[in-house]
């Protein structure tokens, strides 16, 4: 009964901890917005340069618009581009020995990489609903309804979150903020091997296997189905599509379920061994 | 049980790679009281700080905090440790008031004994007026006493500083001597490692010297100056007398007397000979002493005399700059 008392104890303790840490990213977004409208003009200037100038020679397959193609590639390459964020606050925190500091503090020690996370689904809720803005200007709909809709925003939180984690990992293994800073452009070309931006048809054959089972492309056909954009993939070819393109929501989910079972366990145990 | 001093370890050993960091290294001290830990670059200061607040694990030996084991209950230790490093661990993009209420938080005050307790910190320790101004904006020395204060939010019974001072100016230097000497006062005790040894001089009663992962020497900085002895300098109003002079000093000395110019230069025992005595047998012999005096050795002195060796030197520093990296 004890036993279990002070156990139920610790798990309140890591939740507060777990806030604890979510409200400080808040107050460092409210001190900076700076940093946080920067990250959010970055995908509102992919969409006019991608939806204007390229869209304007870029014809989608079986037609429709090019911005409503790109708008679900663009969620999608932001949430996975987001993970590196994650990674330079969890690295930053490191080398500054900020993470040596919440070590030498009688907190729960799951706290950290939790609140880390947990800080970015709000990040990710203000980045969503901003580039939402965006692509509606730019005329792109959500033309299936409520529900499909709902499901595709929550679909791409999931996968922004499961990132996240892995994002937490990789800061917690550079544990330098430079070091961070350089592999943020290597997340770049992987989104952009994708199906995101063009159909993955006209790729050499290579490429276009690998594009289609990037989760970069499952996460767009994803969207692309459950928005009702052009280019998801037709129930009818299905049979002749790789399995994540022709299951997009399926695909997604299992790269979720399989980012968070390797790097949730990972994260909390690099985070408690550190420097052991 | 209540006679153990607050801190002790006892033959902490811990490898790093190649490089062993410590070497069974023995600490104790006592409650109330401030133990500088000095050494070269290398010598395994930061790994033992970094043991006994419970960042790391030792390969061997034991550590207890206020009677707490260090490896069985770390939780029990960490709430009563304070740890401050060389770097500045608090959040450049929140302000000084938003630090000391998140680390006050994450100690699991209440949201207002949080901010009291941080208001109250800000206050004593100077930094009030800056308390709502983005941490970026401060300077390296304000920087660090944010670190100091968010170190003792708890009122830790044991304070860990780790080079609290590297790269401050001297007058930062001197505010976050007169913060440490303050929380001294209240009854915490301090280990303080550093490389500055006026900084050990100022504050610490006792000094441990620790060379290659182990503690060479204990003692008050008084008794470890007296146990390399004092210096006898003579400077000869006529450098013609230096061969009769120099005998004369190794009369009294036992030793033989460095000449540099018109300069003479022996170690004595401490206190075996008085400075009356040397002019007397300098003044028989038919010399006349331009300036003669007794010098107590600088701890700087005391350093090198007891690190001198491979530690001293680049060998030992490359090592020192591996083990950070490890360490981290």
């Amino acid at each position: 009964m004890t036993a279990l008392t002070a156990h139920a104890g610790r798990l309140r303790w890591a939740l507060a901890d777990g806030l604890t840490l979510i409200g400080r990213e808040l107050s460092r977004v409210r001190r900076e917005p700076g940093e946080l409208i920067a990250a959010l003009i970055f995908p509102a200037v992919m969409v006019v340069l991608f939806g204007y100038v390229f869209g304007s020679a870029i014809s989608v397959p079986g037609g429709g618009d090019y911005r409503e193609y790109l708008m679900p590639g663009l969620f999608a390459m932001v949430t996975f581009t987001a993970t590196m964020a994650v990674t330079m606050r969890v690295a930053t925190d490191a080398s500054r020995g900020v993470m040596d500091r919440f070590r030498s503090m009688p907190m729960a020690r799951s706290a950290v990489p939790f609140g880390q996370t947990g800080a970015e689904i709000l990040n990710g809720v203000l980045g969503m609903a901003v580039m939402a803005a965006a692509g509606l200007l730019v005329g792109w709909r959500a033309h299936r309804g409520i529900g499909p809709t709902a499901e595709a925003f929550a679909l791409l939180a999931l996968m922004r979150y499961a990132l996240s984690w892995a994002g937490c990992y990789l800061g917690l293994v550079v544990k330098n903020e430079q070091t961070a800073d350089q592999l943020m452009p290597l997340v770049f070309p992987v989104t952009m091997l994708s199906n995101s931006f063009v159909p993955t048809g006209g790729m050499p054959k290579v490429l276009q296997v690998i594009a289609d089972w990037n989760p970069v492309s499952a996460l767009t056909a994803a969207c692309r189905g459950l928005f009702g954009n052009p280019g998801a993939p037709a129930a009818s070819r299905t049979g002749d599509l790789a399995w994540p393109v022709a299951h997009p929501v399926a695909a997604t989910l299992g790269w979720a379920v399989v980012l968070l079972a390797i790097f949730v366990p990972l994260s909390v145990r690099t985070y408690r061994t550190r420097g052991r | 049980m209540t006679n153990e001093p607050i801190v002790v370890a006892e033959a902490l050993r811990k490898r790093y790679g190649t490089t062993q960091a410590l070497d069974g290294l023995d600490l104790a001290v006592p409650a109330g009281t401030v133990c500088g830990v000095l050494g070269p670059n290398g010598a395994g200061k930061t790994t033992a700080v970094r043991i006994l607040a419970t960042l790391a694990d030792a390969d061997s030996g034991h550590a207890r905090i206020a009677g707490h084991d260090i490896a069985r209950h770390p939780d029990r230790v960490r709430a009563r440790i304070g740890l401050a490093g060389q770097h500045a661990a608090v959040d450049e993009k929140l302000t000084g008031r938003g630090n000391l209420r998140m680390f006050g938080r994450l100690h699991h005050l209440s949201g207002r004994d949080a901010r009291r307790r941080a208001d109250e910190l800000l206050e004593r320790f100077g930094l009030m007026d800056a308390a709502d101004r983005q941490v970026s904006g401060y300077s390296g020395g304000m920087r660090r006493r944010l670190d100091l204060i968010a170190s003792l939010i708890l009122r830790p019974q044991v304070l860990f500083l780790d080079e609290p001072t590297t790269g401050l100016d001297p007058r930062s230097r001197g505010e976050i001597w007169d913060a440490v000497r303050d929380l001294v006062a209240d009854g915490t005790t301090v280990l303080l490692t550093t490389q500055y040894l006026d900084e050990a001089d100022h504050l610490a009663d006792d000094i441990a010297v620790v060379d290659h992962g182990r503690v060479i020497a204990t003692g008050t900085p008084d008794r470890l100056k007296a146990s390399i002895g004092d210096r006898l300098d003579v400077v000869l109003g006529d450098p013609a007398d230096a061969g009769a002079a120099a005998g004369v000093l190794y009369a009294l000395a036992g030793a033989h007397p460095a000449l540099d110019g018109a300069r003479l230069s022996v170690p004595l025992p401490a206190g075996a000979v008085r400075l009356a005595d040397v002019v007397r047998e300098l003044d028989r012999a038919g010399i006349t002493a331009a300036d003669a005096g007794l010098r107590r050795p600088t701890l700087d002195e005391v350093f090198l005399r007891l690190t001198a060796g491979p530690a001293g030197d680049q060998a030992g520093d490359q090592a020192g700059e591996r083990e950070k990296e490890t360490a981290r």
